[in-house]
């Protein structure tokens, strides 16, 4: 009786497996098939190549793929170092309540939808870093991409105080033995031990960074351009997709959505692909 | 005090009654109705949309009437697919999407495009030229036009924007718009993002312009109510709501109410010209 009610479980466990990767893949084979038309054309190459402009007939994506690069990256770079720091002290440095208080604080910080971030990002940042920086809009690369970071944090932060959690008591234990301070452990123990845990963290939140669409669109002021510096408004893929999704279904523009599709997909696998490799090295 | 707040509430109630009351004759045609309406599309309609759904709602709580933005472009295409009853559009179709969706065109009101800046700024007054060449980028500091020593932000509207159409055809005769102009998504997030910053330039419907922007004469002319009914304002628009094929029902009753006196008078609250 055991036995079966055992299979029937595996079989439910190993049947919702396959599902979830036959969706991706199905999502990957839906963008090609509604994407031929403009590979079969010769097209698909010269709109990663070319700017956007419909009025010249131009419908490149080019600008956009370096947006969300440069906002993508960028809001990693901050979000990274951060939520190493915050973890290493919620779960190695800080002690008793505090260490208590700053857990439960970024555990309530996941569970706030993006658009909260979106609008406080709209009426504190943007007026802060339009005066900042002199001029402009205020919605520039920078905001978007300081937001992201705040925005991606909170579950990096939690994967890394997990993994921290997970390294066995007896290595901080002799650490602490050899008169080990606080920073040492971290450091020469805990860091080495939960490689694996951060790279999951990381690899979870470079995704979260180039799908978000909510940021880039409220924060980042769409602007089709490929952005020179800190200080430009840039649109990112995601973006353009919900700005173009209301043109004609047989347009030229509306066609170029699953060009951006394609791309975002690519870009996300490329990314998990080769830190996984950085892995096993 | 308590007994005084209750009796000026009833007060209060009688009062509202009453006026209702005395609209209640164009409202009249929703008697026994029941249903939904889905309404989507231009944003520059939502004002007035919104205000003729409470009225009725208010009196006839078995209809429900349901309004999302979306742009022009969307409105069109959405009720030619079926996805919605009514689809705004704050331009006229083309003879193509007509064509292709069989759509009915109903314009109830008039509406201007009119060019907006922050109230701080000084520039009040443009010519069509100076406004060219700011959107399309040449005229990059607001010093340019007499204003402060500063960069000027030009924000506009996105693909689906009916506004932007008018405004792109009629104020800046198809020229070029940079490609560093910001984007947002409706005209209500237009008027936001240009009070926010000191220094942007925007377009909005004329219905939409309050004391939290400042309007732009151009050449002379301001984008008033006044200056668009009398033709002087020549960048402006009808607002249309369209329907696939011939309304009926509910819908037709819905239509048939913007034109009332009523209707006529929410659209010229709003701060648009009525059709009659």
């Amino acid at each position: 009786m055991k036995k079966g009610f055992e299979t029937a479980a595996e079989k439910m466990f190993l049947l919702s497996a396959l599902l979830s990767v036959l969706v991706t893949l199905l999502i990957l084979g839906f963008m090609v098939i509604l994407g031929l038309p403009l590979m079969k054309g010769g097209h698909f190459f010269s709109l990663l190549t070319q700017g956007w402009s419909p009025r010249h007939d131009l419908y490149g994506i080019y600008p956009m793929m370096m947006g969300t690069l440069a906002i993508a990256c960028l809001g990693v770079a901050f979000a990274f170092p951060l939520s190493l720091g915050c973890a290493s002290l919620v779960s190695v440095l800080a002690k008793g309540r505090f260490a208590w208080f700053l857990r439960k604080a970024v555990q309530m910080m996941t569970g706030i939808p993006t658009v909260i971030y979106g609008f406080v990002g709209i009426f504190l940042l943007v007026p802060l870093i339009r005066e900042l920086l002199m001029g402009g809009s205020g919605m520039c690369v920078l905001s978007a991409s300081v937001m992201l970071a705040i925005l991606i944090s909170p579950t990096m932060i939690l994967f890394f105080t997990d993994s921290f959690d997970r390294v066995p008591k007896s290595y901080t234990d002799a650490a602490d033995a050899l008169g080990g301070t606080g920073v040492q452990k971290l450091v020469y123990v805990i860091l080495p031990c939960s490689r694996k845990g951060i790279l999951t963290g990381l690899i979870l939140a470079v995704g979260r960074a180039f799908g978000d669409t909510l940021i880039a669109l409220m924060l980042a002021g769409n602007a089709i351009q490929i952005p020179g510096s800190f200080s430009d408004s840039a649109r990112t893929l995601t973006a353009h997709i919900a700005l173009v999704i209301a043109a004609d279904y047989e347009s030229l523009e509306f066609r170029s959505v699953f060009a951006c599709g394609i791309v975002l997909y690519l870009f996300t696998t490329l990314t998990v692909l080769l830190l996984r490799a950085s892995e096993n090295r | 005090m308590k007994t005084k707040t209750v009796r000026n509430l009833i007060i209060l109630c009688l009062i509202l009654g009453l006026s209702t009351a005395g609209y209640a004759g164009n409202l009249d045609a929703f008697k026994s109705q029941k249903g939904s309406i889905k309404i989507a599309g231009g944003t520059a309609h939502i004002p007035v949309m919104k205000e003729a759904a409470k009225r009725i709602m208010k009196i006839y709580p078995d209809i429900q009437i349901s309004i999302a933005g979306g742009g022009s472009g969307v409105g069109i295409k959405q009720v030619g697919e079926g996805l919605t009853d009514i689809g705004n559009s704050g331009r006229k179709a083309t003879d193509e999407e007509v064509r292709k969706y069989g759509l009915k065109m109903f314009r109830w009101a008039v509406d201007g495009v009119g060019v907006i800046v922050h109230p701080e700024n000084p520039v009040k007054a443009l010519t069509k030229a100076q406004l060219r060449d700011i959107f399309s980028g040449k005229t990059d500091n607001w010093k340019l036009v007499s204003g402060a020593d500063k960069a000027i932000t030009v924000y506009t509207r996105d693909e689906a924007s009916g506004t932007r159409k008018v405004f792109w055809k009629k104020a800046l005769d198809k020229g070029d718009i940079t490609q560093k102009a910001n984007f947002v998504v409706s005209n209500g997030a237009m008027k936001s993002a240009v009070a926010n910053n000191p220094y942007a330039i925007g377009y909005v419907s004329a219905g939409h312009i309050d004391e939290s922007v400042s309007p732009v004469e151009l050449d002379d002319i301001a984008p008033s109510l006044d200056n668009v009914k009398n033709g002087k304002y020549t960048v402006a628009r009808g607002l249309y709501s369209n329907t696939k094929g011939d309304p009926a029902g509910l819908i037709k009753i819905f239509i048939d109410y913007l034109f009332t006196p009523e209707g006529q008078k929410i659209v010229q609250e709003k701060g648009f010209i009525p059709v009659k």
